[in-house]
């Protein structure tokens, strides 16, 4: 009896998910109609930062935040506002971090550059053992 | 190739194994700060969240006055531990706003019956469009506005008894 009694209470238990009891935003789960307006927010979303599933990005994540954030790059992508202002608005509240396209800062340039090093490296490398080789 | 050149690659591997325990040991604040600290309250109008308790638009910030600006919500249960904290800091004269979160009037007026109403406005924000645009990632978080409506400083989570004084000393040299 108290079994039953407690398997149907984790039935009816709800977790505490510090999740509002409001639905989702309008556009936080519907497509814009326009297919071109919708393909653009797409884009941005994917590399948009989830505030609070870091790591996801808001287009992945089910988070009710995330659902706000979406609702807000579709409204004003169909407001007619450019993806890199949003992303720039964005940045501007939460830095960098908030997106996922990697800078072009010059903090950034040694990691753009690091391929660039590593293959002359190589090259480097590879070139002095073929001369040893023949030699 | 001199030795200390065939050496690079080992000194490379013990420095990328370094880094990979600092951020074991050391993991990374996971802490989502507004970077708005020292800058205005950006614009926005929101309407009153319950009747009785008038609306919070940017404008009555930069009153002359310093004031506590504090998002909330009646779902979040943190909330409820913050709320006796803001009802100290109101009876020690500290002026409250607050911005209600994804919520609606029944589950704010409830809220306010059941854990006291320490606010002097009250705006229902049910996008988190106003927590959007002032860099914050969640509830409760508390902002310290000075007089002139520029954000001095965040609170990320709630506030507890400890912070009381701090903030306290923090308003009255922002008056």
């Amino acid at each position: 009896m108290k079994a039953i009694a407690l398997a149907l209470g984790l039935l009816l238990a709800t977790p505490a998910l510090g999740q509002s009891n409001m639905p989702p935003s309008y556009w936080a789960y519907r497509q814009l109609p326009d297919a071109k307006q919708e393909a653009k927010a797409q884009a941005l979303m994917q590399e948009l930062r989830c505030l609070v599933c870091q790591g996801q990005s808001i287009a992945d994540s089910d988070a009710e935040l995330a659902g706000d954030m979406r609702d807000l790059v579709r409204r004003r992508i169909a407001a007619g506002e450019k993806p890199e202002q949003i992303r720039a608005w964005l940045i501007e509240r939460y830095g960098d971090w908030v997106s996922y396209r990697p800078s072009t800062a010059p903090i950034a340039w040694p990691l753009w550059a690091a391929p660039l090093v590593l293959l002359i490296f190589g090259g480097a490398i590879v070139a002095g053992r073929l001369k040893r080789k023949r030699s | 190739m001199s030795r200390a050149f065939r050496l690079l690659p080992i000194i490379l591997l013990v420095w990328v194994l370094l880094a990979f325990a600092w951020r074991l040991i050391q993991p990374p604040d996971p802490t989502v700060r507004s970077q708005l600290v020292n800058r205005e309250v950006p614009h926005f109008v929101l309407q009153p969240a319950v009747a009785g308790v008038p609306g919070l638009t940017s404008a009555d910030f930069a009153t002359g006055e310093p004031r506590l600006l504090n998002l909330f919500g009646s779902w979040c249960i943190p909330c409820i531990g913050e709320a006796s904290v803001l009802e100290e800091l109101q009876r020690k004269g500290v002026k409250i706003d607050g911005i209600a979160i994804r919520d609606t009037e029944s589950g704010v007026s409830g809220f306010l019956k059941r854990h006291g109403n320490p606010y002097a406005r009250i705006g229902s924000d049910p996008n988190s469009n106003v927590q959007l645009a002032l860099g914050s990632a969640g509830v409760p978080e508390t902002f310290i506005v000075d007089s002139s409506g520029v954000i001095r400083r965040q609170y990320v989570g709630p506030i507890g008894a400890s912070d009381v004084p701090g903030i306290i000393a923090e308003l009255e040299k922002l008056r």
